[in-house]
């Protein structure tokens, strides 16, 4: 089946979409499509990839106009009649056609204070926790760093407030340290004041992309709030002893 | 580069390559908050039929959601309730002229406030009336700074004491549903007996379900098996949470429908089949 | 021509190239010691293949069998290895692997728990008791994150997307590494005085394959072309379940733990076929019937083990035989059926990413159909000859580590192997490098005309005129590999193999890259095609020189293990001439004691093993 396919062609400061018509076989992802564009039709065609089976988060950008993980975008939800779009991701400024300087994103995770796991939690078969103690901190974990989080995130997408907040990936990054059962340091005031729990208005676009269905709002961002809500916000709370640092 | 010129870093309100209709969702949300605010605000406004018992006097009858608890009572109002049910009698008169006689507007105060702060409405009506932003991958409406909810809005932090409230309301209106199962004393079962029940039912769903609260019982632990009833109370409440969404919007039609049940009942203009006979 | 004084050059005590677990691990090492690091990777920091290792990683920690114990590890990897590994090697991860893996948890790692809120473990093909220490069926995206959110604090310094083109040496020392940056095309050199590579494999040199576009062997060209020696590299792992359709994911991997956790394989009649698929050697230890391999999954600790959890060389061999004796699925695979034996709840969660990799690529739902697998080139046993101890090759100063180097698994790895592989020797060959740095004190010299030729052999293919597409050369290769070096091999097509890379050998000088050297795939493609010819090269040589059948060989000419090939591991590296030598190296002895555990039977040893732990407990 002939597809046609626009893609972004172009650095970070000029560019436009350039047309492609590609055969589309069976089973093919979008990736597929873009390789064969590449083999056949235009061999410096830019993008970035490495598994192809959704688990390295490398080949992020947006189709149609929505932020997804190309291989794992499966082109039978496409009709032939209608073009389909396919762009790099528009939070983070363009190298070429669809790669995208995202080192932004490896300075906040510099900057996060590390994890610092209780030695008395330690015998000698090693550390003591439970199952249901890292529940909620495994699913965090299954982050792939795709970042399309962060793409789709409109405080850094539209408001360019990457001087404030850290985005999503960050906030569930810092909310799996937090929640981990043997993590002894405290990063509630940094939460608060320099990575911006509060820029985050909760409008879950990060949920919507998120490939590995992390809840990132609901177990991640909002949990987090209610932690700074315990420190800063909640007088009757501070009476009977909470919002305290974590004593463990 | 030989191609389709597009400006791809382009910003602006509504401004987005998506080719799906991303705008009937928010336009969805808009017209439902929109009909439930003025709808409510009516019915809160209108102080008559938001009582109905057959005229029987005694303990029991359907009270709309919107008016309970019955701090005060016009019994003079048209479908108001026996003046005994009130708290503290007849309006008093101190009560100023130009305020309806109506207890409803002072109640809806509170839920109002905990389903405005509440983490699913934010989302709803941020994007659907504030476009920030409208819908994912779509243009924002601009803001010079953005300050999300740092600035003004954050009294948004405040969230777990209108909970505080809204679980009193709980309370509050199961004993109207178990009332809506007694007329004059007399236990039966009424339409309305049922409208009234599910009420609170799916108001708790909602409550209950609630991110603040699930934080106190147990989110705010880092151990979760050097508590176990913390932990399993912390699991149910998840699964209400889970579902945060549904049970928000059933709970406030649910609401809405109570009231124009009670009123329409009220007024004659339904029948309630109940095993009182009407 | 441009002056390599102009190129930028950035000095390190010692790089590190690859920055999967392996090349974190040694960096982290490094790092520790006192050591100015830096690691070049090809793709982003977190994107490197060990993201796609799903099972969990081995270690003796008798977490859920008390039973076990290192010698039990170590007999299990010879075996598996059918006792081509090196003896050394094969110890010294089963005995350090335990305290690997609590490091690892140490450094923010969260594995799966057991009830008593341990480290859990799974079974896994090969191995006796439950030993894989794993997150759901993300164990590698949790070794690689773990790693790297501990090694961002441990002031190294990373270069990301930039490629590796040479080693530059200073007589027979290593004194420099010639990269580019892939963004830019910019080359640039790393002034440094040892070198660990840790580069993984070379799967893409075959169209059927788990890796991805990075596993070009990289590592094996830069230590051959610098006179290392290559090993055991005719042993080349085909895993048995990877996807079969569509098209465009074939080979994409299926764990193996869909095969720990319950699932049987079955042929186009309904038959559990491996039962007929026993070898001698295994048979003591494998159930022969349904009814003991259901015991077993259910706990039963006196069952065996179901046939499906046979070595990997074995089950992708009975399913190439299932499959060209017509019995093969729809699609020309077997079925992997879990399904039917789990409850689709315990699917889900156990395997989380296998059931959305499925429901997503080839949309079949694993929890109500059987999946449809093949095999699929999926790791290198071989590699970089490295010493034992230090994992240094024989040139000074180079060293290697993880897939990209030889000697742990020898004809054939056991799953769960090469998780544990990447941070124990990962580990040694960052102490290895800093023990050879600390002796070696002496000044270095980079030589300007190495890096000179070098650059040259890269922007050649920009500036040429016109010649061959680099994509397509690399189908053409990637068809001569699968037709001719595949799962089962013959002398024939191997010779035909070599003609045929002489071909292409021609082809890749020849090969142009269209349009500029700022991030230009097509530039990259073809840069990468050298290593992959190298490393194709390597593998036929080897292959056609072993004689016999064991492990991950299968000669279609010399049916079965002879016990003569045992004494050898066959040994390339590049002649005087420039053209590849290979050579029979007897392997050397070791301590009989090694050789008495990896021998004695399974009863003895978990006897005496038994004895030493309750000694142990009195005193």
């Amino acid at each position: 089946m002939k597809y046609n396919f626009k893609v972004f062609r172009g650095d970070k400061d000029s560019g436009g979409l350039v047309d492609y018509n590609v055969d589309v076989d069976e089973g093919m992802v979008v990736l597929d499509v873009i390789h064969r564009i590449q083999a056949h039709q235009a061999n410096d065609l830019a993008v970035r990839w490495n598994c192809k089976a959704g688990k390295c988060g490398s080949c992020s950008c947006e189709i149609n106009g929505k932020p997804r993980l190309s291989c794992m975008t499966r082109m039978n939800e496409f009709s032939p009649d209608k073009p389909v779009t396919v762009t790099p991701v528009k939070t983070f400024p363009v190298i070429k056609d669809l790669v995208t300087d995202v080192s932004w994103n490896y300075e906040q995770n510099k900057r996060i204070k590390p994890f610092k796991p209780d030695p008395k939690k330690k015998d000698a078969k090693g550390y003591v926790m439970f199952q249901e103690d890292v529940d909620r901190v495994q699913e965090f974990r299954k982050c792939i760093e795709c970042y399309l989080c962060q793409d789709v995130c409109h405080v850094l997408r539209d408001h360019d407030r990457k001087d404030k907040f850290v985005g999503p990936r960050f906030m569930i990054r810092l909310a799996s340290l937090e929640m981990h059962p043997l993590d002894t340091e405290d990063r509630i005031p940094a939460v608060r004041d320099e990575y911006g729990s509060g820029f985050c208005n909760i409008t879950r676009c990060c949920t919507d992309v998120c490939p590995e269905k992390i809840q990132i709002t609901d177990n991640g961002i909002i949990p987090l709030k209610e932690r700074v809500v315990d420190r800063y916000y909640d007088p009757i709370a501070r009476i009977f002893g909470g919002g305290k640092k974590k004593q463990k | 580069m030989a191609g389709i010129s597009v400006d791809i870093r382009k910003k602006g309100f509504a401004f987005t390559l998506r080719t799906d209709q991303w705008w009937v969702e928010p336009a969805l949300v808009m017209f439902g908050f929109t009909a439930f605010v003025v709808y409510s605000t009516w019915a809160a406004f209108q102080a008559q039929f938001y009582w109905y018992s057959n005229g029987a006097e005694g303990f029991g009858g359907y009270l709309s959601p919107m008016y309970s608890p019955l701090v005060f009572i016009n019994e003079t109002a048209k479908g108001a309730a026996p003046v005994h049910h009130a708290w503290f009698g007849t309006f008093p008169s101190w009560w100023p002229s130009f305020l309806p006689a109506s207890p409803a507007f002072l109640i809806v105060a509170f839920p109002l406030l905990f389903r405005f702060t509440c983490y699913y409405y934010r989302k709803a009506y941020y994007r659907a009336f504030a476009g920030s932003p409208p819908a994912c991958a779509v243009g924002a409406v601009s803001q010079k700074p953005y300050k999300g909810e740092t600035g003004l809005l954050i009294f948004q932090n405040l969230h777990r004491y209108a909970l505080y409230f809204a679980v009193i309301f709980i309370f509050i209106l199961s004993y109207d549903g178990v009332m809506a199962f007694f007329r004059d004393g007399k236990f039966g079962v009424g339409v309305g007996s049922m409208v009234l029940l599910i009420n609170p039912i799916l108001l708790g769903s909602y409550t209950f379900g609630c991110h603040s609260f699930r934080h106190l019982v147990g989110g705010q632990m880092d151990c979760m098996s050097c508590n176990k009833f913390r932990y399993g109370t912390w699991k149910k409440v998840t699964f209400l949470n889970e579902r945060h969404q549904l049970f928000a919007w059933m709970s406030l039609i649910w609401v809405g429908f109570t009231d124009v049940y009670v009123r329409m009942v009220s007024m004659g203009v339904w029948t309630d089949f109940s095993t009182w006979g009407n | 021509m441009l002056n390599p004084k102009e190129i930028q050059t950035i000095e390190h005590d010692v790089v590190v190239v690859g920055a999967g677990g392996a090349g974190l691990r040694a960096a982290i090492e490094c790092s520790k010691l006192g050591l100015n690091t830096g690691i070049v990777c090809k793709s982003l920091l977190g994107k490197a293949h060990t993201v796609m290792a799903e099972g969990g990683m081995a270690a003796a920690l008798g977490n859920v069998d008390a039973r076990d114990h290192w010698k039990i590890h170590f007999r299990d990897t010879m075996r598996g290895g059918k006792f081509l590994n090196q003896w050394r090697m094969a110890e010294l991860h089963a005995k350090e692997a335990p305290d690997r893996v609590r490091e690892l948890e140490e450094w923010g790692a969260v594995f799966d728990r057991t009830k008593d809120g341990y480290i859990s473990q799974r079974n896994f093909g090969g191995h006796r008791y439950p030993r894989l220490a794993h997150v759901g069926d993300r164990t590698g995206l949790e070794m690689i994150r773990s790693l790297q959110d501990y090694g961002i604090h441990q002031g190294i310094s990373v270069h990301m997307e930039c490629t590796a083109l040479d080693i530059i040496k200073d007589g027979e020392k290593v004194s420099g590494l010639v990269a580019y940056w892939r963004e830019t095309g910019r080359f640039i050199v790393f002034k440094c005085k040892a070198i660990i590579l840790a580069t993984g494999g070379a799967g893409k040199a075959w169209k059927i394959t788990s890796n991805s576009w990075e596993y070009t062997g990289d590592g094996y060209a830069l230590a051959y072309e610098a006179g290392a020696e290559l090993m055991d590299m005719e042993f080349t792992q085909f895993h048995p379940t990877g996807m079969v359709w569509p098209l465009s994911v074939k080979g994409i991997l299926v764990t193996e733990g869909v095969r720990g956790d319950g699932g049987i394989l079955l042929n186009n009649k309904g038959e559990r076929f491996m039962f007929k698929y026993i070898p001698e050697k295994f048979a003591a230890e494998t159930a022969d019937t349904e009814e003991e391999a259901n015991r077993w999954l259910k706990g039963d600790k006196n069952a065996r083990r179901p046939p499906e959890l046979l070595t990997r060389d074995v089950v992708a061999r009975s399913i190439n035989n299932e499959v060209k004796e017509g019995r093969g699925s729809p699609h020309g695979g077997a079925f992997l059926d879990i399904a039917s034996r789990v409850p689709a709840e315990a699917i889900k969660r156990k395997l989380p990413s296998m059931y959305h990799q499925f429901k997503e690529l080839a949309e079949v739902d694993i929890t109500k159909e059987p999946m449809e697998v093949g095999p699929t080139l999926h790791y290198f046993m071989g590699g970089i000859r490295v010493d034992h101890d230090t994992q240094m090759s024989r040139v000074p100063g180079l060293f290697a580590a993880g897939e990209a180097a030889a000697g742990l698994h020898g004809a054939n790895r056991l799953g769960g192997n090469s998780l544990s592989d990447l941070l124990v020797f990962g580990r040694l060959a960052g102490v290895g490098a800093a023990d050879y740095i600390r002796k070696n004190t002496g000044t270095i010299n980079l030589d300007e005309e190495q890096v000179k030729i070098s650059v040259r052999r890269a922007t050649d293919i920009l500036n040429r005129e016109s010649g061959t597409n680099p994509y397509l050369v690399h189908e053409d290769l990637q068809q001569v590999m699968q037709d001719n070096v595949g799962i089962i091999r013959v002398e024939h097509e191997l010779k035909k193999a070599i003609d045929e890379l002489q071909r292409l050998k021609k082809d890749t000088e020849k090969v142009k890259a269209p349009g500029s050297s700022q991030y230009n795939p097509g530039w990259h493609e073809a840069i990468s095609l050298r290593c992959m010819m190298i490393t194709a090269e390597a593998v036929t040589l080897a292959a056609l020189e072993r004689k016999e059948s064991r492990g991950a060989q299968t000669r279609l000419d010399f049916f079965g293990e002879d016990k003569e090939w045992q004494k050898y591991n066959i040994v390339l590296r590049k002649g005087k001439d420039g053209n590849m030598e290979v050579e029979k190296v007897l392997r050397t002895s070791t301590s009989p004691e090694l050789e008495r555990i990896a021998n004695s039977t399974i009863e003895a040893l978990d006897a005496e093993v038994a004895a030493e732990k309750e000694n142990l407990k009195i005193s």
